[in-house]
């Protein structure tokens, strides 16, 4: 008969860990900006259709990095998770605390129970009325749940990218300073240049009606980068 | 679904196979889909049942209106019922019969289509819209045998062909995509025959806006169900105008001034 190896916890949880980190710092960044009239969501991304951010529900909002496929299939929950519970109660009861603390939950459970962890890190935005109002919720791929402050960065090159954010971000930025100084953090950090059509940003801005999410074209970004 | 609301664990869209951008499924997985369970007497109850509600086209778009008034056999239910809604931003969907019903079937019917535009990342055709909202119509039928029968009307803007086009629908799902205007509800007929002589191919906003009032007011002269405009207690029926640049509900300060313009101008 043979014995399974033993393997104290501490050493699991590390393994899977470095596993997960290892694949999330391979992928492209994204930055999360608050401005004036609401968040910025920015980040490389070739592709026109397979998204990194997305729209959940009227004033929330959803960012990704890591392994496409997983955060899709959490984006695609979340978007299940707040249409139900916005049409069983009121769309004012679906919020980005509930919805961080279901994908905390769920980004845990695969975390320890799964043969391999997610490779994935998401971002959860919401807007209010005034800027104060604005909620940042940050996943991690062990289902550590945390809170962010006006702005943020996840994926590749995150520590550098933060630092350098919070060295240049002094006031709350408008639109166009906030694309160009998440564009340019990213080209700056990562030494590289990065067409306008090659830009993938989203804003949840609150001078919108009812549904506050809305996709900045390329042109938009090369108008706010021009400036 | 617990008590405490939906949870994540359970809405991980499971087979991948089956496309996971229903709603409507979605709700029937969890048990959640509204239903109504009715014994054989159901068609005895008197419920608020909406009435009048028409489409017209115009030039750049479609119009459609609806009067307010709800009734329960011959007592007005209710004197403000919101009969058109927006579907999504690009179409409209206005209710006619078992206020109740109808009322949840729109709603459902809004969320089905944002659930879709969220997670497939665009919209459905405006075919595609209608055709679901006939499923959704066919899934009521045995209730309509039981009296309690929801027609809707549904019109928007073909994003892909640059018309606004217009539908109406029967107890069994069927789907009929009409020309000009069409009109349900129990003044329905009074309106159509009214829109028959005053329809005016490519009228312009404010002719077509004039028309759909002056239909509905047609309807309510002769329809005992169906509520003109109230100048009196200020309710004016609810008309939205969909066209290239998505839908708009037309604010009752307008509605007052054409309502008094056609008003005044009948005989």
């Amino acid at each position: 008969m043979t014995m399974p190896f033993y393997v104290p916890p501490e050493q699991l949880t590390k393994d899977r860990a470095e596993f997960a980190r290892k694949g999330i710092a391979r992928g492209r960044p994204i930055i999360v900006i608050e401005y004036t009239d609401g968040v910025l969501l920015m980040g490389e991304n070739p592709s026109g259709s397979l998204h990194k951010t997305s729209e959940i529900y009227d004033k929330v909002a959803f960012a990704g990095v890591g392994r496409f496929n997983e955060f899709e299939m959490l984006r695609v929950a979340g978007i299940r998770y707040a249409d139900l519970k916005g049409y069983s109660y009121e769309r004012d009861d679906v919020t980005a605390k509930g919805l961080a603390n279901a994908y905390a939950q769920t980004l845990g459970q695969i975390f320890t129970h799964e043969m391999k962890p997610y490779e994935i890190e998401v971002m959860i935005a919401e807007i209010g009325s005034e800027p104060a109002d604005s909620k940042l919720y940050r996943i991690q791929f062990d289902g550590t749940l945390r809170d962010i402050k006006r702005f943020g960065a996840m994926g590749g090159m995150e520590d550098e990218l933060t630092e350098r954010l919070g060295q240049d971000l002094d006031d709350l930025p408008d639109l166009g300073a906030a694309v160009r100084l998440a564009a340019d953090t990213i080209e700056v950090v990562l030494e590289t240049t990065i067409d306008d059509e090659d830009w993938e940003a989203a804003i949840l801005d609150r001078n919108l009606g009812r549904r506050k999410f809305r996709r900045l074209t390329p042109s938009e970004i090369g108008a706010a980068r021009a400036q | 679904m617990s008590g405490n609301g939906p949870v994540l664990g359970d809405i991980l869209p499971g087979d991948p196979v089956i496309p996971s951008s229903s709603f409507l499924s979605l709700l029937e997985t969890h048990g959640m889909a509204p239903s109504w369970a009715l014994g054989d007497r159901a068609g005895s109850l008197e419920i608020p049942e909406g009435t009048t509600v028409l489409a017209v086209r115009y030039a750049d778009g479609v119009i459609m209106a609806g009067d307010r008034r709800a009734t329960a056999g011959n007592v007005i239910a209710h004197r403000r019922v919101k009969k058109v809604y927006a579907a999504d931003e690009y179409s409209a969907v206005a209710i006619s019969g078992t206020a109740g019903m109808a009322i949840e079937l729109i709603k459902l019917f809004q969320t089905e289509l944002e659930h879709y535009e969220k997670i497939e990342g665009t919209r459905l055709s405006l075919e595609g819209k209608a055709n679901y909202l006939a499923r959704m119509v066919r899934g009521n039928l045995a209730l309509a045998f039981q009296g309690l029968v929801v027609v809707p009307l549904f019109c928007g803007y073909d994003e892909a062909d640059s018309v606004g086009r217009l539908y109406t629908f029967d107890v069994v799902g069927g789907r009929y995509e009409e020309q000009d205007y069409a009109a349900t509800g129990s003044g329905g007929s009074e309106a159509k025959a009214f829109l028959k002589g005053a329809y005016g191919d490519d009228m312009d906003e404010a002719a077509a806006l004039e028309v759909a009032v002056e239909a509905l007011v047609a309807a309510a002269e002769e329809d005992a169900a169906t509520g003109g405009p109230d100048v009196r207690r200020g309710i004016y029926p609810n008309v939205a105008v969909v066209n290239r640049d998505g839908i708009t509900e037309v604010p009752d300060e307008r509605l007052a001034e054409i309502a008094a313009t056609v008003l005044g101008g009948r005989p």
